[in-house]
Formats: structure tokens, C-alpha cells, sequence
């Protein structure tokens, strides 16, 4: 009786193993260093068995001549290659794959913590630093060391405004930074039922957050639906009975909006405990809350309102920029005063624009709150989107109103 | 592999952006990097690093898969990580690029002289001897070749 990841990659946990590599993605800043080390290498020649991606999501566009520099070099040779390739604007790596690449059972590597989101589809996808994507490219295999798994058991529905965001924050709260270090979350139970690909997508993403090397959801009837629309046949997954390290058991009813406080992801407390802290930025989007569905309900919160503080939104994606063109999400969007930045990871990593200054204080959808990361200076608050709209409105942390 | 050096010690949970801040990354200069190496963490620390062990509390380099990170300790001439635990990418990487990282609980002063044997599985500081976790084969292989660019260099 085994995990899915001991399924996936076919050995117990504990055992070291070679595998080959379904697909393999790396973006335009872990790009640079591995083509570096793929060419030092004496690499010239590219996995044909592995489907590889290239995708510039981290400084779009380029803010100077250096990145500008480093990035033609990095798009000359995807052109050159087979890989395929999304230029600036095309949206963030990990959203990329999830819209109709990654499927079930497949083992996929990023050249990014954040890899751990495509988990979501009952894949096993995990980050890699550049010199293993070079690797990679070169053979199309990687080692792993099969993790133990943490189960963790969703039971009820959401009340309240609580979303996948806080149940995320819950759980990364409750295991530490490093509560799973070496090891793989499952996200299993009744609960996972209500849950849409969108949210599944936030709960693998916070996994790294935990230290966890993946954090996978079993696909099922919503992972199956949302593949065929996209034009896949795949089967649902289904869970064994089997050995977990640790077990958490959450009831998705007991969850309430929380913020992570700075500079730990895992020190949460429930907003209203900081109500009132004011804001010098807030930001929506990222590879963990930069979806449809999130610009949705953040424009439903701020429509025919104007927000109080800068507020700078951006899609995840070219896709789900343009659904919200069309469904009008967008022109609520900026109708409520918030700007609007290339697909990509927009401030998150501190690289451009919409950083902080020295002092600042911003309110941020995405999964980190380092010391500096987004600015030297600058603090970051981690929440959901809907708490994130409701403090935009106030122009403080605001504790969201049930819609 | 063996070595030794004066120890630097830090808290646990030092994040990657702690050990090398993104606004340092653009660029394939290294030296840079070794320049800013911790810099939001201690401006005064990179200078203290030119043969270094540094022992660190649990969860060392948490956070991003920038292989900036490991490599900008390697250059700012620092001989070993020591901690009782490491954030997973993080120690590929370090591998990956050559810098010696071990899983001990050793505990020692800061400046006290700490001793390493890898391929004997010790670490030592004060007298005081401690055991490492050993790393797997394959993690062995790599970092003997002096990390996976010349493993599969000569692999080819």
C-alpha cells in the first residue's frame, strides 16, 4: 500500500531513484545559470524524452540593460532548441503548466520552488536549483530520494470568508517552516471534494513553505473535468491505505481568514487580530493567487468602489488576462483605482516594479514574507484575496465581510 | 573529503534571500554575490567568511531554489555549512556546485576552530566530537567531482 508519490516514482520511501524526467521547466532567472552549466557540461545536446519549457515570468520586461542582456542570450537559445517557449507576458512558469500541460501521474520538475504547485493534478512535481535542470536538459533523468508523506485530511466546507488561502496558511501554521522538510504533503479527505483546481493549486503552491519536496492532491472528478476541457482524457487517482510520517487533520469550517506576519510564512494569526495596520501597498496575483477565479472575487469586493491605497493587480497569465477583458473583471479592476502589471510575478521577488521602499508596509496574495525580499526595508503581510480587497478598500488590514 | 576552519555561527531558518537578496541576482558575476553574501542579515558578515565553517541552526537555506545562494557562501571562501538540518533544494544545489554541507548537531563558539571528515563522518569543535548524517551515494559521487557540471562532464 503505498503514497502517490511512492506510486508515481515507483519505489518505498527511503529509497534513492533515477527517473526519467515527463517534463521539465525552468524560467528566466533559473535559465540563465543552467544554460551556463549545461553548456560547461559540454552539453549540446537536449533530452529528447523529456518535454522541456522555457518560460521568463520573473523580470518582465526586462527592467535594465543587464537583464535585457541576460535575457536575449536565454531566448536565442530556446529559439535555437526544441523547448518550448513563452516570452514576457506569457505569464507565470507554474500557471503555464497548469493550464492544460501537466497531468496526472507524471513526474515534473521545475527549475523553481514554486514547482511544487502542479502537485494539484496528482503529479509528482518538484523545484530544482539550475545546475539539476541542466542535468536534466542534458539526460532527461534526475535522482530522487522517495519522501514520506504527511497526510493531511480535509474534512467540511469553507463558512465564513475563509478561502484556500488561509487554509494553506493554516496548515503551513500548524507544521512550521520546516515542519515537512524531506518529505511530501497529501492532501486527502472529504473536504478536498469542494475544493476547485484553483484552490487545489494554492494549497500545493504554500507546500515549499512548509519545506515540503511536493504537496500533492489525488485527481478526481474536478481534476478530470478540468483536464478534458482542455482537451485531455485522463482517470481519476485513487487513495490506498497507507503509512504517513505525520498526519494533520483539518476541518475546513474551523478555518478563518488569517495573515502571515512578517518575515515567517509560518507566523499566522487571524486578520482581525491586525485590523487597522495601515498599508502602504497592496498586491494581488502571483503563482499563488494571480488566477481567474481570485481577480474575480477581488473584483466583485472592489466593484463600483475605489480603493484606498496602491494597489497593483496582476494575472497570472496572457489567458487569464485576457478572460478578464472579456467578462469585464478587469475594467472593475481599474474602475476601483488598482493598476494593472504584465503577466508574470510582478513584485514578489523584489527584482521591479512595484517594490517597496524603505518603511513601507504592502499586503500581498503570494507565499513568501522574507526579510527585504520585496524591497529593502519594505514588510510584507501574506493573505488571501478576499481579505486582501477588503483592506485595498480601507487602506489598512481589514478583516473580510462574508460575500 | 576534510577541512577545517573558524566557525561562524547562525540562528536557524536563514532563508535564501537572507543569504543572497534577489536585487543581487541578475547577473552571472559571482563575485557579486559573495560581495552581498548575507548582507540583509549582517552587512559585516561577508568579511568574516574567508575560511569558514559555518555552523547554523535547523532548516538552513529555506525559501527559493536560487543556486545563487550556495554559491555565493562557496566564493566568499567558506569551507562548510554545518547544521542539524537543510532545506531540501537548497542542499541539492549546494552539492550541485561543490560547497560541502553537513547534518550534525554540532554546537560550538563563535571563532572556535571546527574540524570536518566527511568520508569518516565527524565533525568536531572544542574537543567535542559529533556524528554527521552521512549523504547518499550518489550525492558522494557528485561532490567529489567537485559538483554535477564536471559529475557529467565526466559522465559523457
Amino acid at each position: 500500500m503505498s503514497t502517490l508519490s511512492e506510486r508515481i516514482l515507483g519505489a518505498s520511501a527511503g529509497e534513492y531513484v533515477d527517473r526519467n524526467v515527463d517534463r521539465a521547466y525552468a524560467h528566466d532567472g533559473t535559465g540563465v545559470l543552467a544554460l551556463e552549466a549545461w553548456k560547461n557540461m559540454s552539453g549540446s545536446r537536449l533530452a529528447k524524452a523529456t518535454e522541456l519549457y522555457l518560460q521568463f515570468d520573473h523580470i518582465v520586461p526586462a527592467n535594465n540593460s543587464t537583464t535585457a542582456t541576460l535575457q536575449h542570450e536565454l531566448r536565442a537559445f530556446a529559439r535555437s532548441s526544441f523547448m518550448h517557449f513563452s516570452d514576457i507576458g506569457g505569464g507565470i512558469c507554474h500557471q503555464l503548466m497548469s493550464e492544460g500541460v501537466v497531468l496526472p501521474g507524471e513526474i515534473v520538475v521545475g527549475a523553481d520552488s514554486h514547482s511544487v504547485t502542479l502537485g494539484a493534478f496528482g503529479a509528482f512535481a518538484t523545484g530544482v536549483g539550475a545546475t539539476d535542470m541542466a542535468a536534466i536538459w542534458l539526460t532527461g533523468e534526475t535522482w530522487f530520494r522517495v519522501p514520506e508523506s504527511v497526510g493531511i485530511h480535509l474534512s467540511g466546507r469553507f463558512t465564513g470568508a475563509a478561502e484556500a488561502k488561509d487554509l494553506a496558511l493554516t496548515y503551513v501554521g500548524k507544521l512550521g517552516t520546516d515542519g515537512a522538510t524531506y518529505q511530501a504533503l497529501e492532501f486527502v479527505g472529504e473536504g478536498m471534494r469542494h475544493l476547485s483546481m484553483d484552490e487545489r493549486l494554492v494549497l500545493s503552491n504554500l507546500s515549499v513553505e512548509a519545506g515540503a519536496k511536493a504537496g500533492l492532491c489525488y485527481a478526481d472528478d474536478i481534476t478530470v473535468r478540468y483536464l478534458r476541457e482542455r482537451g485531455h482524457a485522463v482517470s481519476a487517482q485513487f487513495p490506498e491505505p497507507c503509512t504517513y510520517a505525520q498526519e494533520l487533520e483539518i476541518d475546513l469550517s474551523d478555518v478563518v481568514p488569517l495573515v502571515a506576519v512578517p518575515p515567517r510564512v509560518d507566523m499566522v494569526k487571524p486578520v482581525h487580530e491586525l485590523e487597522g495596520l495601515p498599508l502602504d501597498q497592496v498586491f494581488v496575483g502571483t503563482c499563488t493567487n494571480g488566477r481567474y477565479s481570485d481577480l474575480a472575487r477581488f473584483a466583485r469586493i472592489v466593484k463600483g468602489r475605489k480603493v484606498a491605497v496602491r494597489t497593483i493587480v496582476i494575472p497570472a497569465s496572457a489567458e487569464i488576462l485576457e478572460k478578464t477583458i472579456r467578462s469585464g473583471v478587469l475594467a472593475d479592476i481599474i474602475g476601483a483605482g488598482c493598476t494593472i502589471g504584465t503577466p508574470g510575478c510582478g513584485p514578489c521577488i523584489g527584482y521591479h516594479m512595484g517594490v517597496l521602499g524603505e518603511g513601507e508596509v504592502c499586503l500581498s496574495t503570494a507565499n513568501r514574507n522574507f526579510k527585504n525580499r520585496m524591497g529593502v526595508g519594505g514588510e510584507i503581510y501574506l493573505s488571501s484575496v478576499v481579505t486582501a480587497a477588503a483592506s485595498a478598500l480601507e487602506g489598512e488590514i481589514t478583516a473580510p465581510e462574508v460575500v | 573529503m576534510q577541512g577545517e576552519g573558524h566557525a561562524v555561527c547562525l540562528p536557524a531558518d536563514i532563508d535564501t534571500d537572507l543569504i543572497i537578496a534577489g536585487r543581487y541576482l541578475r547577473t552571472r558575476d559571482r563575485s557579486l554575490w559573495a560581495a552581498h553574501v548575507f548582507e540583509d542579515l549582517d552587512p559585516a558578515l561577508a568579511a568574516r567568511l574567508k575560511g569558514a565553517v559555518i555552523v547554523a541552526g535547523k532548516n538552513f537555506g529555506c525559501g527559493s531554489s536560487r543556486e545563487q545562494a550556495p554559491i555565493a557562501i562557496r566564493e566568499a571562501g567558506v569551507a562548510a555549512v554545518i547544521a542539524p538540518s537543510f532545506a531540501r533544494i537548497f542542499f541539492r544545489n549546494a552539492v550541485n556546485i561543490g560547497l560541502p554541507l553537513i547534518e550534525s548537531n554540532l554546537s560550538c563558539e563563535e571563532g572556535n576552530s571546527v574540524r570536518f571528515n566527511v568520508a569518516e563522518g565527524w565533525v568536531e569543535s572544542g574537543g567535542k566530537r559529533c556524528g554527521i548524517r552521512p549523504l547518499s551515494p550518489r550525492m558522494r559521487e557528485i561532490l567529489a567531482a567537485g559538483g554535477l557540471v564536471e559529475y557529467w562532464r565526466g559522465h559523457q
